[in-house]
C-alpha cells in the first residue's frame, strides 16, 4: 500500500464519531457572532481598551494606530510627487530604490529584475497594497503587486502605497475580499520584521525589512478620472 | 523499554540557576499578561474559541475528505504533494527531493514537525548543510539544544548566554550582550546563507483544503525569505493542520498571535498557493502517529492544537522548570499530552510534571481539555504498569488510608506527632519531596475532626 493509501485508510478507520457539523464563520454578515464584532461594535463594553476607536470614528485612524503598535508608520501624501518627496526625505542615503509602482519610479524597476538574488542590494523597496486591515494594522501584498516576492523581505526598508479607502475592519472582512488561490504568494504584513527571541526584547529588522512605511495615497486612476 | 526522562531532576537543574529561573518566569508570564490584554480587546473571544474548536473538530471528523480535497486543489496549482507515514518516511521524501535538485545548502524556518521527525541531523548526515533562520531556533541550533518553547525557542537563555554563544560560534564581541547588537550580528550572518541556499524549507500553521495552499506565520519574515529567494520550497505539514475553507483563516489568524504574544497578528502571515514565478513547491503531508491519536476518544482533541504556546506561558510548572526539563520535542502542558503518544515509556513521567491547576485549559484558544487529558494520561501510565516505584508504593498506601477512616485518623495523629517531634534530617531529606524548598507547616493544637467533635457534636 502506498503511504497515501495507508494514511487515508488509517484516518478513515479512526475518524472520531459523532461527526461535527461545520459552523458558519463571520464575514461581512457577521454570522455566528451575537453582539457584533471587533472593537467598534463593542465600545460600550470596552471602556478601558487602549487604542480602541471612538464611536463614529472612521476606520483610517484606527488602522494607523494599530500599524504603529506593530512597529510600522504611516503618512498621508497628496499625490505622486508628494510620495516621491516623502521617500526622498525618509531615506536620504538610499542608493538603490527598487520600485513596483509608477508613482515612485526609484532607481530600479522591479520588472527588470530577473532573479530574486539581484535584490540583495536594495535599500528601499516600493510597492502598492490593494487592501489594509484595521484591527491588525496590516497590509496585503501578493505576487501581482510585488512582481518578485523577495522585494518585500530582502529590501532593507519597505514603503507601501495604500488607498485609504481600501481599509477594512477585521481579518474576516479581509479574507472575504481576497482570492487566495489566485496568487502563489500573499502576505499580510503588519509592521517590519521583528523578533523577541533574546529575553523578549522587541527588535525590528530581524531578517526582513527593518522598517515599514505606509503612504496613504489613492491610485492615480481614481484621483484622475480621465 | 525506554528509560524515562526525569523532568523533576532536569527542572531542578534549571531552578538552581536562580537568575535564569526568575527571568524565565517573568518573561513567560509577561506573554500571558499580554495575551490577556489582547483578548480583552476582543469581546467576541469566547464565540471565536467555540468556532475555532468546532471547525477543527469538523475537519478532524472528516479528515480523509479534506486531505483528498487539499491534494486535489494543491496539485491543480502545480504543487507536488507527497505523503509520509512516519518520521523516517518524511525525512526520506525530503532528502529525495533535495537530492534530485542537487541541494547542498538548505535554509529552514521553524517547524515543530521537522523537529519531531529529527530531520536536521538526518539531512546533515547525508552531507546537506542545514541552517535555522529563526533567531531563537538558530540560537538553539548553535547550542545543540532542542527548542525550549514552541514560539520563543531560546526564552530560557539570558542575553549573556547568547553573547557567549555568538562570540564562540560567529565571532561577536563576548562583552557585548545588547540584544540589538546580537540580533544585528545574526542578521548579517544569516543573509549570505539565505542567498547561497539551494532550497528553503518551512512548516505550516494551517493548510486550506478548499484552496490547496498553506499559511506560515512568523514575526521575522524568515520563512518568506527562504520561500522567495532559493528556487525550491518544501513545506512539511502535519495532517491535523487542515482547515476546510479560506475564510476559516479569519478565526484562527485573529486568535493565534493574540494567544501567543498578545499582538493582533504576527508581523508576517504568509499564504503559499503553488510555486512562485520561476520556483518549485513541494509539500509533505505527515501522519507520524496522528491517525492513531485520531482513534483515541480520550486524546484526539489534542490534534486541534494550533501551537500558540499559551498553555506553556500560563503553566506554573513550565514557567519555573523551563522547557528543556521535559526532555521532549513538545514541552509545557501541550507537550505533556502529546509526547506520551509518541513514546509512552520514555515520557511516562511527564503527566506528573503538572499541578493540574487547569489554567492551560482556560487559555487554550481551540478549547482542548488539556488538564483533563493530563489526568487521563496518568491513568494510562498506571494501567500500563509504568508508575515509578515511589509513586506506586505511595499511591497504594494513600489509597488504602483514605478508604479506611480509622486508619486515616490514626495516620493523622502519627503525622502530627512526627511533624512536631521528628528531627529535621528525617523530615527534610531526599525521600520527602514536600520538604524541598519549603518549611513544613506548624502543627495546629488539634485536628479539625477533634475540634468538630468537641464543638459541634455536643448536645
Amino acid at each position: 500500500m502506498s503511504p497515501r493509501e495507508a494514511i487515508l485508510s488509517a484516518v478513515r478507520k479512526n475518524l472520531p464519531r459523532p461527526a461535527v457539523p461545520l459552523p458558519e464563520v463571520p464575514g461581512s454578515e457577521r454570522k455566528g457572532i451575537k453582539h457584533g464584532l471587533g472593537y467598534k461594535e463593542h465600545l460600550t463594553r470596552l471602556p478601558e481598551v487602549p487604542g480602541a476607536p471612538d464611536v463614529n470614528e472612521p476606520l483610517l485612524p484606527y488602522f494607523r494606530r494599530q500599524l504603529e503598535a506593530m512597529g510600522g508608520r504611516s503618512f498621508e501624501v497628496a499625490d505622486a510627487a508628494a510620495a516621491r518627496a516623502k521617500v526622498a526625505e525618509l531615506f536620504p542615503d538610499a542608493n538603490v530604490v527598487c520600485s513596483a509602482v509608477s508613482e515612485v519610479p526609484g532607481t530600479r524597476r522591479i520588472q527588470d529584475v530577473r532573479d530574486p538574488h539581484e535584490l540583495n542590494d536594495v535599500d528601499v523597496g516600493v510597492v502598492r497594497s490593494p487592501l489594509g486591515v484595521a484591527e491588525a494594522g496590516a497590509v496585503w501584498l501578493t505576487q501581482a503587486e510585488l512582481v518578485v516576492n523577495a522585494l518585500g523581505v530582502l529590501s532593507q526598508h519597505l514603503v507601501v502605497l495604500l488607498d485609504p479607502a481600501a481599509v477594512v475592519e477585521t481579518m474576516h472582512d479581509a479574507y472575504e475580499r481576497i482570492d487566495l488561490a489566485s496568487s502563489p504568494y500573499g502576505v499580510f504584513l503588519a509592521g517590519p520584521s521583528a523578533t523577541g527571541d533574546i529575553e523578549g526584547v522587541i527588535i525590528h529588522g530581524a531578517q526582513g525589512a527593518r522598517s515599514l512605511t505606509v503612504l496613504l495615497l489613492a491610485p492615480a486612476a481614481r484621483k484622475d478620472p480621465r | 523499554m525506554t528509560r524515562p526522562v526525569d523532568p523533576e531532576r532536569r527542572a531542578a537543574g534549571f531552578i538552581a540557576l536562580e537568575l535564569h529561573e526568575s527571568t524565565h518566569d517573568r518573561l513567560v508570564w509577561g506573554m500571558r499578561q499580554n495575551r490577556d490584554k489582547a483578548v480583552a480587546g476582543v469581546p467576541e473571544w469566547e464565540e471565536l474559541r467555540e468556532m475555532a474548536s468546532r471547525i477543527k473538530e469538523h475537519t478532524l471528523t472528516h479528515l480523509d475528505h479534506y486531505l483528498e480535497q487539499f491534494e486535489k486543489s494543491a496539485t491543480k496549482l502545480r504543487t507536488h504533494v507527497h505523503w509520509a507515514r512516519d518520521a523516517e518516511e518524511h525525512n526520506a521524501v525530503v532528502y529525495d527531493v533535495l537530492n534530485a535538485h542537487r541541494v547542498k545548502s538548505l535554509i529552514k524556518s521553524k517547524s515543530m514537525l521537522q523537529e519531531e521527525c529529527g530531520m536536521t541531523p538526518y539531512l546533515q548526515q547525508r552531507g546537506i548543510e542545514v541552517t535555522e533562520s529563526d533567531l531563537g531556533e538558530r540560537i538553539q541550533q548553535l547550542s545543540d539544544e532542542p527548542p525550549s518553547h514552541i514560539v520563543v525557542p531560546a526564552i530560557h537563555k539570558l542575553r549573556t548566554d547568547v553573547a557567549a554563544l555568538f562570540a564562540e560560534k560567529i565571532g561577536t564581541d563576548p562583552k557585548d550582550s545588547d540584544p540589538h547588537a546580537l540580533a544585528e550580528a545574526m542578521r548579517q550572518n544569516a543573509r549570505p546563507r539565505f542567498l547561497k541556499a539551494d532550497a528553503g524549507m518551512t512548516g505550516a500553521n494551517f493548510a486550506v483544503a478548499e484552496t490547496g495552499g498553506f499559511v506560515v506565520c512568523t514575526n521575522e519574515g524568515n520563512a518568506d525569505i527562504g520561500a522567495s529567494v532559493p528556487p525550491l520550497h518544501i513545506a512539511s505539514i502535519g495532517i491535523e493542520k487542515l482547515i476546510p475553507r479560506g475564510r476559516d483563516l479569519g478565526i484562527f489568524i485573529r486568535m493565534l498571535s493574540r494567544s501567543a504574544l498578545g499582538t493582533p497578528i504576527t508581523q508576517y502571515t504568509s499564504h503559499f498557493h503553488g510555486p512562485r514565478r520561476g520556483g518549485e513547491l513541494h509539500v509533505v503531508l505527515v501522519d507520524n502517529t496522528r491517525s492513531d491519536r485520531l482513534g483515541s476518544p480520550d486524546f484526539w482533541h489534542a490534534l486541534k492544537c494550533i501551537r500558540c504556546g499559551a498553555c506553556m506561558n500560563t503553566c506554573p510548572v513550565y514557567r519555573r522548570g523551563g522547557g528543556l526539563s521535559y526532555g521532549a520535542t513538545y514541552s509545557g502542558p501541550i507537550g505533556v499530552i502529546l509526547d506520551p503518544g509518541f513514546d509512552l515509556s520514555k515520557y511516562r513521567e511527564l503527566p506528573f510534571h503538572s499541578s493540574l491547576c487547569g489554567s492551560c485549559t482556560d487559555v487554550c484558544p481551540v478549547k482542548i481539555d488539556i488538564s483533563d487529558q493530563i489526568y487521563k494520561w496518568r491513568r494510562v501510565v498506571a494501567a500500563k504498569g509504568l508508575l515509578s516505584f515511589a509513586k506506586r508504593v505511595g499511591m497504594s498506601a494513600l489509597g488504602k488510608t483514605l478508604a479506611h477512616p480509622p486508619l486515616y485518623h490514626s495516620a493523622e495523629a502519627v503525622g502530627e506527632w512526627a511533624l512536631e517531634h521528628l528531627p529535621r534530617f528525617l523530615l527534610y531529606n531526599p525521600l520527602n519531596p514536600w520538604g524541598k524548598h519549603r518549611e513544613l507547616p506548624a502543627v495546629p493544637r488539634q485536628t479539625f475532626r477533634q475540634w468538630y467533635i468537641e464543638n459541634r457534636r455536643k448536645p
